[in-house]
């Protein structure tokens, strides 16, 4: 009676290990990083197949796929980390078309010596994030590059989702008389990564409101079948946003800005720091915009969802030549909000 | 008080545009100038003018300290910039200020330059303490309220005994620059530029205090009211010129007294005294040549002075034909009446350097005011 004994490979030292040059060579190590990290995180039964591809059930409908590259600095930020930004990311994404996301693919790109403590750390919390949603990662792929090549770690995710029969949210489909709504208080994310920046650290009780919204999207969507258009507000903040939106459907807004949910602390943050928060990211709210007969069914169902407490009506679309997204100031003057010019913050997700 | 949302209610500022309007004397016009590029920007983003009667005119001055930088100092920088091994050190809005060739700080950074942005003189200290075998050349610009923390920089480098680093000078002063506008040909000669008053700087003012210009006020009978640059301090501040205007008086008020004294800050002033001196010209985009306008590093601090260590030439270069920033700058011509206003010359792709700080005319005009024409 001989049984073959398994080769034996020593366990990962999530302690003190960093990965090397190995863990992306296809080899040995690589099996290993990903059963022991990956897998072992993720699990579910698409993943266990273990095949190059996830084999999974396609529902009856409209699909949609939407892909997100991560490269946030730094890696870990009062109220999240790559990892889970990564799924809500491109979650939000996804279900901004008003559609149920149903899988995620999650691809890294590890910078050689990066510690495997922060990975596990990152991989745990893109775990725990797509858990919580009930979306599962169903397939992946790693590389590592040499050190100095990379910035730790950089996480592309991809989503696919199916959009309800009768939906029909797009960027074009704003017109003059529509309500816009934010689901909430605006450059939370930006302030605390910039919090931690090397040159700029300063102390703030703030948060990033990193969160997933197909949650909040659906309460909206089974209470205003006909929401005109949904769009997260990340890179570029609200204004970029809705400059998007204007042109995309060939409108103007107006905004009031004394109806912008803003906290107190974000204020003062950007004061000092020479930022507008409508420029600054979020990675948790949502700009909606619909007929005006519907808003207020609309803010009461947001208002009703956890994410959306904060709700509030911020302005208008009206006709426009020129596509101006423009506020009217809490001062009494009128101004343009332009789109952003440059860059506020390099890297925020 | 949190300084926030006090100094920018709408209700107060109601109030104060009814005053403006009521005490503004519908036979005659009013020409206000502020200096500031931080009250240009205030003027913008609150939508300032609307609330002004239309005989009251805002025209935008100088004190823009990216907007007034020559070319030819922006193309050293880039020079300096490329040099092996090189770190080059700015404040943030610098980085896109285009010199000759279409090149610009940040393109040089795309290239392989080695162009940081720091919040602060003393951050620039802090890359030179950390690469000791590099040249780290600290880009330093802006108007007497920028001035005092590089002359803390170069203090700060003495006593540590650094070899490497050193600053590129190219500070400049505000009364200098008012005083040159007040003497242009085009304020002399009746009707070209109309000019009744000044709101003076609020920041360049908490350092050299209200005393100096007193004598623009007294020499060029020009009423002048420092102001904070929140939009109710611009608003009281025109209100204030509005009232010694019409009463025929021409003094020096103060609008912005919770940060502003007669004599400034004592200390900073003596601080940069001890570091710079005077040149005896200075180039300006716009107004050109303005005698005695700007510092440079005193003798006793030459290690630390990057024009003696790299042996920075002066380099001339010609701003675009059609453009109108010298104009603007003067007060002269508004934004809308250049050519290449928001065609070819947009907040990302600048020709001139007022369409790069958020503090230019042209920029804040195109961010903020464009809607105006385009109604």
């Amino acid at each position: 009676m001989s049984k073959i004994k398994p080769g034996y490979a020593r366990p990962l030292d999530f302690k003190h290990g960093r990965v090397d040059m190995t863990h992306g060579s296809g080899g040995r190590a690589m099996a290993q990083l990903i059963d022991e990290l990956f897998v072992a995180a993720f699990d579910n039964e698409f993943l266990r197949q273990m095949n190059d591809q996830a084999r999974f059930p396609a529902p009856q409908g409209r699909m949609v796929m939407s892909t997100d590259s991560h490269v946030v600095s730094p890696l870990f930020f009062p109220g999240g980390d790559i990892g889970c930004l990564s799924v809500h990311g491109t979650i939000n994404d996804v279900a901004m078309s008003g559609a149920r996301p149903l899988y995620l693919s999650a691809s890294f790109i590890l910078e050689e010596g990066f510690p495997l403590a922060d990975l596990k750390r990152i991989v745990e919390s893109m775990a725990q994030a797509a858990r919580d949603a009930g979306v599962p990662i169903v397939t992946g792929d790693t590389k590592v590059v040499e050190q100095g090549k990379g910035d730790g770690v950089f996480i592309t995710t991809t989503g696919i989702g199916v959009v309800p029969e009768g939906i029909n949210i797009s960027g074009e489909r704003a017109r003059p008389g529509d309500k816009i709504l934010v689901s909430g208080m605006l450059g939370d994310h930006g302030v605390a990564v910039m919090s931690l920046r090397e040159n700029l650290t300063f102390h703030t009780s703030i948060e990033s409101d990193t969160a997933a919204l197909h949650g909040l999207v659906a309460a909206m969507v089974a209470a205003v079948p006909d929401i005109h258009v949904l769009r997260d507000p990340t890179r570029g903040g609200l204004a970029t946003t809705l400059n998007e939106i204007a042109r995309q459907s060939a409108v103007g807004m107006i905004l009031h800005e004394g109806k912008l949910p803003i906290r107190e602390q974000v204020k003062a943050a950007c004061e000092f720091l020479g930022l507008d928060p409508l420029y600054v990211a979020n990675e948790g709210k949502l700009a909606a915009i619909c007929a005006p007969e519907d808003a207020d069914r609309l803010l009461q169902a947001m208002r009703a969802h956890p994410l959306g407490s904060d709700t509030a009506i911020v302005g208008e679309v009206i006709e426009d030549p020129h596509y101006f997204v423009q506020m009217e100031t809490s001062f009494g003057g009128r101004r343009v909000v332009d789109w952003l010019t440059g860059e506020q913050l390099p890297r925020i997700c | 008080m949190k300084y926030v949302d006090e100094f920018r209610d709408g209700a107060l500022a109601k109030n104060i545009a009814v005053n403006i309007t009521r005490e503004a004397d519908p036979r005659r016009r009013y020409h206000l100038m502020e200096f500031c590029g931080g009250h240009t920007h205030a003027i913008s983003r609150y939508g300032i003018a609307d609330l002004l009667p239309a005989n009251v005119r805002m025209i935008h001055g100088p004190g823009c300290p990216v907007c007034v930088l020559p070319a030819g100092r922006v193309e050293n920088a880039i020079q300096l910039a490329q040099l092996p091994e090189l770190i080059l050190c700015c404040y943030g809005d610098l980085l896109r200020v285009p010199a000759g060739g279409g090149m610009s700080l940040l393109k040089a950074k795309a290239r392989g330059a080695d162009v940081r942005m720091v919040y602060s003189s003393g951050d620039a200290v802090k890359i030179a303490q950390e690469n000791p075998q590099r040249q780290v050349v600290f880009f330093a610009i802006g108007f007497e309220t920028t001035t005092p923390p590089t002359a803390v920089a170069i203090r700060q480098a003495q006593a540590l005994n650094l070899k490497n680093f050193s600053v590129f000078c190219n500070h400049v002063l505000t009364p200098s620059a008012i005083a040159h506008i007040l003497q242009s040909p085009e304020i002399r000669r009746l009707g070209v530029l109309a000019l009744d008053g000044f709101i003076g700087p609020a920041h360049v003012s908490t350092v050299i205090g209200s005393r100096p210009y007193e004598y623009f006020a007294e020499e060029f009978q020009k009423p002048v009211v420092i102001a904070g640059f929140e939009p109710l301090d611009v608003m009281q501040a025109i209100l204030m010129l509005v009232r010694q205007l019409n009463e025929g008086r021409a003094e020096v008020e103060n609008e912005f007294s919770r940060a502003v004294t007669r004599d400034g800050n004592v200390k900073a002033q003596l601080l940069v005294a001890e570091v710079f001196e005077l040149r005896r010209v200075f180039e300006w985009r716009g107004l050109g040549l303005v005698p005695y306008s700007a510092l440079r590093i005193k003798a006793q601090y030459s290690a630390f002075d990057a024009e003696q260590r790299f042996d920075i030439p002066h380099i001339s270069i010609a701003d675009n034909k059609a453009c109108e920033c010298g104009a603007i700058l003067r007060g002269v011509k508004r934004p809308q009446d250049c050519k290449l206003f928001g065609t070819v010359c947009t907040p990302d792709n600048p020709v001139g350097s007022c369409m790069v700080s958020s503090e230019g005319a042209c920029a804040a005009h195109y961010s903020y005011g464009r809607f105006r024409e385009a109604a």
